[in-house]
């Protein structure tokens, strides 16, 4: 509740049981959906260790609980068992002191707000004064490259530019954590790939730690420093694959055999994990 | 989104008028040639032959069963540009009573006090439903038997309650204008409060959005376009509300007294024109409606 949480939004480091650059800390969790139609088992025993500055990608099979995870740890879904922190704190502790950004599958915009107005939505709500939120929908519109679509309304811009503007949104109170689930999902490879170098440019300036959701091998050896493979049914982990391409990578790197060798893990982390029986 | 929806379906296309125009002919001639029978057995027509002469007859009856379209006009031109507006008093200068637009004025003031107060009830009822499972559960109930009793059952009781309290003229009208609007209000505000998709209300979650945030920032935009489409209707019959409010006590003003009267001494030529002015009563407030719903969704950067 408190607007002190802005000036510190990565929280007491030190209280994170030991690990000084813990993150998030997943032991053992499990989450079962209770369905008209019986219960979904969308999680189960997930142990997962996330240090500060990483950029985790979770990748998996549709219905896997790639969003659902992500979702746990944003404290929009509760785990039935086992335990997670976040910065130290529960995800509602995290939550409550506004210590993520948290961008959806779709841009999610208010359509009757402007760009620059749907970007100052969270400073809004944090009590910021007017002058810092122009100020900072300026400097994160201009970083997502939107300088000069302030005034537009969302159904001016394209989709892509419509998922920069979400992530600008996110980006816009400096949170340490980035929850990013599929946000390129929807879009063109070329977008795509220009996203993702700028996204891997921006974590790259700001050490931000992200956990991402994507569909797409390339995306996520791409990007991250750990790759998570799930399966479905119920939703586990299977694999995680250190992805140790060094910081500064460019569009190129796909083609080295480092790379494909990566791929060619989660590719078959991807396969195993996949019954064909549905 | 609906707000971009609705705004786009209103410019009419150019090739909508002849179609409208051939329907207007028609109605007109169907009632023109309606008038001789519906007139027939009235003494004007007794002594007259020829189909022609009967039916020049039929169209200039002074108290006929069914008026021609020129005959309504003609009064209501009478009543309200042919007439003086305004009056001088003891107490200075006030409306003409015999000015038609005097008795639209008496009721519109009515329509738009009941539509303020039942927009507004409707209004407070549905964020009252949206925010509190208690309120949903003991309230909409009520909410919906209010409609199923009969306005005309229920507007005496009201006039003659109100009344031995001393409270006589525009408020109880406005009262049953208001009963009668707060339901498609209410109605189409829990809809549109309820409007934002679990995404946008999830992003509130993420910001740790208090209740109070959520509905300004989400919740009450996202009703806009809803509150509108309800009020097109609430106006239409916070109008009705007002008529029906005149009759139970055989008011003196107002346009449900022109009816009223009309009705009384076989005026039908009066009741009709009565009845026309309200239709234009009412289709102005539902353009005045539609004109602010246009500017605000044009502000609330809808697609033109
Ligand atoms: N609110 C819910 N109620 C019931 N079942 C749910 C709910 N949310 C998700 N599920 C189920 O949990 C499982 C995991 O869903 P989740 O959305 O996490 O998958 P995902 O990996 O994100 O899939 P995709 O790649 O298609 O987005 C699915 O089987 C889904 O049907
Ligand atoms: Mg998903």
């Amino acid at each position: 509740m408190s607007d002190a949480a802005l000036d510190r939004p990565a929280g007491p480091a030190g209280r994170s049981d030991g690990l000084s650059d813990g993150v998030i800390d997943i032991r053992d969790l499990s989450l079962t959906f209770q369905t008209a139609d019986g219960p979904v088992y969308a999680l189960s025993h997930v142990d997962l260790a996330v240090r500060k500055g990483e950029f985790i990608s979770f990748i998996g099979p549709s219905g896997c609980g790639k969003t659902t995870l992500l979702r746990v740890i944003a404290d929009l879904e509760q785990a039935s068992s086992g335990q997670i922190s976040v910065n130290g704190l529960t995800p509602e502790e995290a939550r409550l002191n506004r210590q993520y950004g948290y961008v959806f599958q779709a841009p999610a915009l208010y359509p009757w707000r402007t760009i620059e107005k749907n970007v100052m939505l969270p400073l809004e709500v944090f009590g910021m004064t007017a002058a810092e939120r122009t100020a900072r929908a300026r400097k994160y519109l201009a970083l997502v490259n939107l300088a000069g679509f302030e005034q537009k309304f969302p159904w001016q811009l394209s989709g892509g530019m419509q998922q920069r503007a979400s992530i600008a949104r996110a980006l816009s109170f400096d949170p340490q954590l980035l929850l990013m689930d599929e946000p390129f999902g929807a879009l063109d490879e070329i977008v795509r790939d220009k996203l993702n170098e700028q996204l891997l440019r921006l974590w790259a300036e700001t050490r931000k730690t992200v956990i991402f959701v994507t569909h797409s091998i390339p995306e996520a050896v791409f990007l991250s420093t750990r790759i998570v493979v799930m399966s479905p049914r119920p939703g586990r982990i299977i694999d995680i694959i250190d992805c140790d391409l060094g910081d500064n990578r460019s569009l190129d790197i796909r083609e080295t055999p480092r790379f494909l060798a990566i791929a060619q893990r989660v590719r078959e982390g991807l396969r195993a994990g996949h019954s064909y029986d549905d | 989104m609906s707000a971009a929806a609705s705004s786009r379906a209103v410019p009419r296309k150019a090739g909508s008028t002849v179609p409208v125009l051939v329907i207007t002919a028609m109605i007109m001639a169907a009632w023109y040639a309606a008038c001789l029978p519906m007139n027939n057995d009235l003494p004007q027509l007794a002594r007259v032959t020829g189909l022609a002469e009967r039916y020049q007859v039929s169209w200039a009856i002074e108290r006929p069963v069914l008026p021609a379209p020129h005959q309504i006009v003609t009064e209501l031109y009478n009543s309200t540009i042919g007439t003086r507006l305004f009056r001088e008093t003891a107490d200075g200068v006030v409306l003409n009573p015999r000015n038609l637009v005097f008795h639209a004025w008496v009721t519109l003031s009515a329509t738009l006090l009941g539509f303020a107060m039942g927009s507004l009830l409707g209004i407070v009822i549905a964020i009252g439903i949206v925010h509190s499972r208690t309120l949903s559960k003991s309230l909409m109930p009520w909410v919906i038997i209010s409609q199923t009793i009969p306005i005309l059952a229920i507007a005496p009781i009201v006039i003659v309650a109100l009344g031995s309290i001393g409270l006589t003229g525009l408020v109880p009208k406005a009262i049953i204008s208001a009963y009668l609007c707060f339901f498609p209000v209410a109605i189409g505000m829990v809809k549109g409060l309820l409007s934002p998709d679990t995404m946008q209300l999830d992003l509130m979650r993420t910001y740790n959005g208090s209740v109070a945030q959520t509905f300004w920032k989400l919740r009450w935009p996202a009703a806009v376009p809803f509150l509108f489409a309800s009020l097109k209707v609430a106006i239409t019959i916070s109008l009705v509300g007002a008529i029906v409010g005149e009759l139970p006590t055989g008011a003196q003003a107002g346009l449900g007294a022109r009816l009223l009267s009309g009705s009384y001494f076989g005026q039908t030529i009066q009741i009709w024109s009565a009845l026309l002015f309200a239709a234009l009563l009412a289709a102005l407030l539902v353009v005045a409606v539609t004109l602010a719903e246009r500017l605000t969704l044009k502000a609330m950067g809808s697609r033109p």
